[in-house]
């Protein structure tokens, strides 16, 4: 196991992980940026033979490449913290110790994807995951695909579809019109959100709608949605793309001891102070980690982040008007489309809430919390650590979502072999 | 760099845009891009997209890896369980 050493090492090359970078290299550090994708860009940046990268996203990546004191390590996950200021990394080919100075975690958001009878159906998709999956080169062509859940990524995602070739029959919006309006409306604070907001207005949009079920024998066939309180409507298509908002990655801070922060119901994210820095020294946080509201606010955020890494707190201060206009955009938009309590009647006894271990919401109505849960019912087990139906339960009972351990992603034999030979104090 | 990429998936030749996911290869294979199966046996395919959920791990070269943030090679073997 080779042992390298870095000044600022940034986990996630996000707009945030990427920001940082550009915004700590001036200062002459050694500077390591890992990802576990293919390429530099995190999830609205993601390139690909299906993508097309926007003017801002290539502006980034020629920044990085600008620094020959930024290393960008890609396809590179961070398996544990074997000791202070050292993480624990594996790749397609090799495992690597790396000990760092300073640590900026842009770990970003995933999307919380919520059980519904069928959402187990080959056809499902996250929202963003269908996006990411076209950027990767999936052919949608012809397919006709419905989008469900909350939030302005179900536009975004429909207008990657279209232009892929899809047929997007319904868009299902959970929040009400007078919501979604007053966000609209809002959106005049922030002009190029508007502007953003025109280009993706949609004659298949509805309000007031979401996701009954899906029904297929061995793939999606057509979906069930509910219109306001009232009338049920079936829909035949292909796929269907959902999403119910972002959570926070807060694994790896969690595991570091870095102190969280409520940011919504039930919703947690790493706890950073005007400059980013976490509760644990020499630790910094950006973008969707500390809570979700877009690319603008990570790009400040992580802008932030890196000069204050490096010891610039003039240049960071100089960015906190920035980052405070972002954050009022993210304010809006958690108020607009927020969960309706009708979301949580979604899954039926029979539907699986574990997608690894197969454990159905009757299992697990009866259990106490997310401990009994997993001990009785194997529920979060699985290979995903509870990651999808940790954040399931969460909202559907209220439970207090796993604790990290290491390792924090499934790894290879040899990885751990290695963790054990060199102990990990934090076992 | 070639245009596409020649893979083999599940023993058959599939021909992919180059920088394509083998995620994305699973769909051009053909049905909805089927990975694995689930503990009692229901077909899973990738669900995610982003490396979270794991339904999309198959063995690439004898490796089990995510088909999501793996990019497919020239002469790849993957092998679904689905």
């Amino acid at each position: 196991m080779s042992m390298e050493h870095c000044d600022v090492l940034i986990v996630g090359a996000g707009p945030a992980g990427m920001a940082a970078a550009v915004a700590a290299a001036p200062s002459g550090a050694s500077i390591v940026v890992i990802d576990d994708n293919p390429a530099p860009g995190g999830q609205i940046w993601r390139d690909g033979p299906g993508a097309t990268l926007p003017p801002a996203a290539r502006k980034w990546r020629d920044a990085l490449e600008r620094h020959a004191n930024i290393r960008v390590r890609s396809g590179t996950r961070v398996v544990s913290a074997p000791s202070p200021n050292e993480l624990l990394l594996e790749d397609a080919e090799r495992t690597t110790r790396m000990q760092w100075r300073k640590l900026i975690l842009c770990t970003g958001a995933r999307e919380l994807l919520l059980p519904f009878p069928g959402w187990t159906l080959p056809g499902v998709t996250g929202a963003g995951g269908l996006q990411a999956l076209i950027k990767a080169g999936m052919p949608v062509e012809g397919e006709r695909i419905v989008i469900a859940g909350s939030g302005p990524l179900l536009l975004a995602a429909a207008a990657t579809a279209r232009a892929a070739g899809a047929k997007v029959l319904r868009i299902a919006e959970q929040a009400s019109f007078a919501s979604v309006a007053r966000f609209g409306a809002s959106l005049a604070r922030w002009p190029g959100k508007a502007a953003q907001a025109v280009t993706l207005a949609d004659p298949q949009y509805r309000t007031s709608s979401r996701i009954v079920s899906a029904q297929g024998a061995t793939q999606v066939e057509s979906v069930r949605l509910r219109q306001g309180s009232g009338s049920e409507v079936e829909i035949a298509c292909d796929r269907i793309a959902c999403s119910f908002g972002l959570t926070p990655n807060t694994q790896l801070g969690q595991l570091l001891g870095c102190a969280l922060t409520p940011t919504g119901p039930g919703a947690q994210a790493l706890a950073v102070d005007a400059l980013q820095a976490t509760s644990v020294a020499g630790v910094y946080a950006a973008g969707e980690c500390t809570g979700f509201g877009g690319s603008e606010r990570a790009l400040a955020q992580g802008t932030i982040a890196g000069h204050a890494a490096v010891g610039n707190e003039r240049a960071a201060k100089a960015h906190e008007g920035e980052r405070a206009r972002w954050n009022a955009f993210a304010a809006q938009l958690h108020r607009s489309f927020a969960l309706a309590a009708d979301i949580k009647a979604m899954p039926q006894p029979d539907t699986l809430v574990c997608r690894c271990e197969d454990v159905p919401f009757s299992a697990l109505a009866g259990c106490s919390g997310w401990t009994d849960a997993k001990l009785h019912r194997r529920c979060g087990m699985g290979a995903c650590q509870g990651r999808v139906c940790g954040d399931a339960a969460q909202l559907l009972f209220g439970w207090t979502p796993p604790v990290p351990r290491p390792p924090l992603s499934p790894v290879r034999i040899a990885t751990l072999a290695g963790l054990v030979n060199d102990g990990d104090t934090r076992q | 760099m070639s245009a596409h990429t020649l893979l083999n998936i599940d023993g058959h030749l599939v021909r992919v845009k180059a920088g394509s996911s083998v995620a994305a290869a699973l769909r051009v294979a053909g049905g909805m891009g089927v990975a694995r199966t689930s503990v009692t046996g229901q077909k899973r395919a990738p669900f995610c997209g982003m490396g979270v959920c794991q339904e999309c791990r198959v063995l690439i070269d004898g490796r089990r890896r995510l088909a999501c943030q793996t990019v497919c090679a020239e002469g790849m073997r993957v092998e679904t369980t689905g």
